[in-house]
C-alpha cells in the first residue's frame, strides 16, 4: 500500500503523460511516440490505483478478469474495424465512456465509504453535486452517442427527426435535471438519484435525434467533449488529479473540434444543436433546375482529360468513403504520376462524417500525408490547375456559398474547384447534397459529370489511361 | 483560514482546460480522427474509479450492488482503453511520408 500523497503524485505524472500524448499529435512524425506516452500514463494510473487500495483479495482477481475481458473485446474491435467505419466506432466508444461514468457514480452513491465521501444517506454535499453532474453528463453522453452511432451506421435514418415544441420539451427536461439534483442534495433520497439518471438518458436521445447526418462531425466532437466533462465530474468526486486533468483535456479538445467543424460549415454551434437542418425543403427548386443541360461523360472521356492534364487536384468527400473508393483512387493517382502529372489532394474540414475522416481514409490507401492539403493551403492553387477531380463531395465545392446570400450555405468556406480549367464530378446522380442546395457547378460548361459508383468509375478510368 | 482542497482541484481543472486548449489547437487537422480516438482512450482513465468501487466489496460478498457496477464499469472502460489506444496506433501507422525516390 502506498501513501495518498505518493499516489497523488503518480496520478499527476499520468495526467502529464496524457498531455504529451495529445501534444504528439501536432505532427504525424511524433504522433506514434505520443500514443505510447498515453499508454504509459494509463498503465501508471491503473497500477497506482491497485497499490493505493492495497488489499489484494479475491476481488482483485475478478478485477483482472473483467479487465481482460474488456481489453480483449476492445483489442478485437480495434484490429477488425474497417477504416471507413471509424466515425461510428468513435461514437460507440464515447457511449462506453459515458456509461462507465454513470456506473462509477452509482457505485460511489451506493458505497460512499469506499471513496471517503461519507456514508449512505449522508454523503458530503459537494461530492453529491459532483457525482450527480458526472452521472448526468455521462448518461447524456451515453444515449446521445448511441443515437449518433445508429445514425452513422445507417440503422437509423440520418435525416433529422423533429416534432413541434421540441426545443421547449428539451428545455423543460434539462431544467428538471437540475431540479432533481437540488432535491437529491436536500433529501439524499435514492429515488431522486435514479430519476435524475433516467431523465438524463432521455435528454441525450432527444438532443441528437433532430440533428442530420452531415452535421455528425459536430455531434461527434460535441459528444467527445461531453465524455470529457463527465470524466472530470467523476474526477472531482474521487478527488483524482489524473481524471480531472484528463477530463479537462478531453472536454476542451472536443469543444475545439466542434468549433472547427462549425466554422467549416459557417454555422453557429446553436443552429447545429437545435437541428432540423438538411430536410426536404428544396424539392420544388430541383425540378426547375433539372431542365438545364448537363454534360455527362464516361470513363474514357475522363481518362482522356486526366491524361492530357499537367496538374490535377483530387477533392474527396463522403461519397468516396461510402463507395470505399480510396484504394482505387490511389491507383489512379499512381498511374497519373507515372505520366508526370502533378497530383495533390484537397480536404475540406467537414468532408466526411467526422473530423479528419478523409485524411484517415487516404492514409489507409497509402497516400503520403504531405500530398494532402487543407482548404486554406490549397485553395489558391485551383486557378493554376488543369483538372479538379471531385469524388463524392458536393456542398463543399458549391460556388453558391460565395455568390448567393439567400442560400442556406452562404458564407461556408468552399473549395474553388470552378477555377480549374475543367472539373470532373464523380457522383451517383444530380441530386443535391446534404444541405439540400443544388450545385450550379453541375451545369457549367467546363464541368463533366461522371454518373457512377465512385469506386467503379475510378477503376474504369485507370483502365482507360 | 484554510483553503478548501476543492479549490486546489478546481485550479488544476481550469489550468488543464487551458493546457488542453493550446495543445489541441496545435494538433494538425489531418490527425483529428486519431485525436478523437486517443482522447477517447485517455478519458477511460475513469477506470480508476471503477477499480476502487470493485475492490470495495467485502471478502464475504464480492458482488454487492456497488461493486457490481464497479466491475461493469471496468469492462466498459477496458474496451475503450485497449480499443482506443490500439485503433489510434493502427491509424497512426498509416500516416507515412512520401518516399524520396518517387
Amino acid at each position: 500500500m502506498i501513501s495518498a500523497n505518493l499516489s497523488a503524485i503518480f496520478y499527476l505524472v499520468s495526467g502529464i503523460l496524457f498531455i504529451l500524448a495529445l501534444r504528439g499529435l501536432s505532427s504525424p512524425e511524433t504522433s506514434r511516440q505520443g500514443n505510447l506516452f498515453g499508454i504509459l500514463g494509463m498503465i501508471i494510473a491503473i497500477t497506482v490505483t491497485f497499490l493505493t487500495v492495497g488489499n489484494f483479495s479475491t476481488s482483485t482477481i475478478y478485477v483482472f478478469i473483467f479487465l481482460l475481458i474488456g481489453g480483449a473485446i476492445g483489442a478485437f474491435i480495434a484490429f477488425k474495424i474497417p477504416m471507413t467505419a471509424m466515425p461510428e466506432l468513435v461514437a460507440g466508444f464515447h457511449s462506453l465512456v459515458g456509461l462507465a461514468a454513470v456506473f462509477v457514480a452509482i457505485s460511489a452513491f451506493k458505497n460512499p465509504e469506499a471513496f471517503n465521501l461519507g456514508f449512505p444517506g449522508d454523503i458530503k454535499l459537494a461530492s453529491l453535486i459532483e457525482m450527480s453532474i458526472g452521472a448526468a453528463v455521462g448518461a447524456i453522453t451515453f444515449s446521445g452517442s448511441i443515437i449518433a452511432f445508429l445514425k452513422l451506421r445507417g440503422i437509423m435514418s440520418g435525416s433529422p427527426i423533429t416534432f413541434p415544441g421540441q426545443h421547449i420539451v428539451n428545455l423543460l427536461i434539462g431544467i428538471s435535471i437540475f431540479v432533481l439534483i437540488y432535491f437529491l442534495c436536500s433529501s439524499q433520497s435514492e429515488s431522486f438519484f435514479w430519476s435524475m439518471i433516467a431523465i438524463s438518458f432521455l435528454i441525450g436521445v432527444l438532443l441528437i435525434i433532430p440533428i442530420g447526418g452531415a452535421d455528425m462531425p459536430v455531434v461527434i466532437s460535441m459528444l467527445n467533449s461531453y465524455s470529457g466533462w463527465a470524466a472530470a465530474g467523476i474526477g472531482f468526486t474521487l478527488e483524482n488529479t489524473a481524471l480531472i486533468i484528463t477530463g479537462a483535456l478531453v472536454g476542451s479538445s472536443g469543444a475545439i473540434l466542434s468549433y472547427i467543424m462549425c466554422k467549416g460549415m459557417n454555422r453557429s454551434f446553436f443552429s447545429v444543436i437545435l437541428g432540423g437542418f438538411g430536410g426536404d425543403s428544396s424539392v420544388s427548386k430541383d425540378k426547375k433546375k433539372d431542365q438545364k443541360p448537363v454534360k455527362s461523360g464516361n470513363a474514357e472521356d475522363a481518362a482522356f482529360l486526366l491524361k492530357n492534364a499537367s496538374s490535377v487536384i483530387i477533392v474527396p468527400g463522403y461519397g468516396m468513403a461510402v463507395a470505399q473508393a480510396q484504394h482505387a483512387l490511389r491507383e489512379m493517382v499512381d498511374t497519373l504520376k507515372k505520366n508526370d502529372i502533378k497530383v495533390s489532394y484537397a480536404v475540406h474540414p467537414v468532408a466526411g462524417r467526422m473530423p479528419g475522416h478523409m485524411n484517415v481514409l487516404l492514409a489507409e490507401a497509402n497516400v503520403p500525408y504531405d500530398e494532402v492539403f487543407e482548404l486554406d493551403d490549397i485553395n489558391n492553387d485551383f486557378a493554376n490547375t488543369d483538372v479538379a477531380f471531385v469524388i463524392g463531395a458536393n456542398d463543399v465545392t458549391n460556388p453558391v456559398a460565395k455568390t448567393d446570400p439567400q442560400s442556406p450555405i452562404f458564407g461556408m468556406p468552399v473549395l474553388d474547384v470552378e477555377k480549374c480549367k475543367s472539373v470532373l464530378f464523380v457522383k451517383r446522380s444530380l441530386s443535391p447534397g446534404y444541405a439540400g442546395v443544388d450545385n450550379e457547378l453541375f451545369y457549367r460548361e467546363n464541368t463533366m459529370m461522371l454518373f457512377a459508383d465512385a469506386k467503379k468509375m475510378t477503376e474504369d478510368i485507370v483502365k482507360n489511361i | 483560514m484554510e483553503i478548501d482542497p476543492f479549490i486546489f482541484r478546481f485550479s488544476i481543472f481550469i489550468l488543464a482546460i487551458f493546457v488542453g486548449y493550446y495543445v489541441v489547437w496545435s494538433v494538425t487537422p489531418s490527425l483529428h480522427t486519431p485525436l478523437m480516438s486517443v482522447t477517447n482512450a485517455i478519458s477511460s482513465v475513469i477506470i480508476v474509479g471503477a477499480i476502487i468501487a470493485a475492490l470495495a466489496g467485502s471478502s464475504e460478498n464480492i458482488f454487492e450492488i456497488s461493486s457490481i457496477f464497479g466491475f461493469l464499469a471496468i469492462v466498459l472502460a477496458a474496451v475503450n482503453i485497449f480499443g482506443g489506444f490500439l485503433v489510434t496506433q493502427r491509424m497512426l501507422q498509416m500516416y507515412k511520408k512520401k518516399k524520396k525516390n518517387k
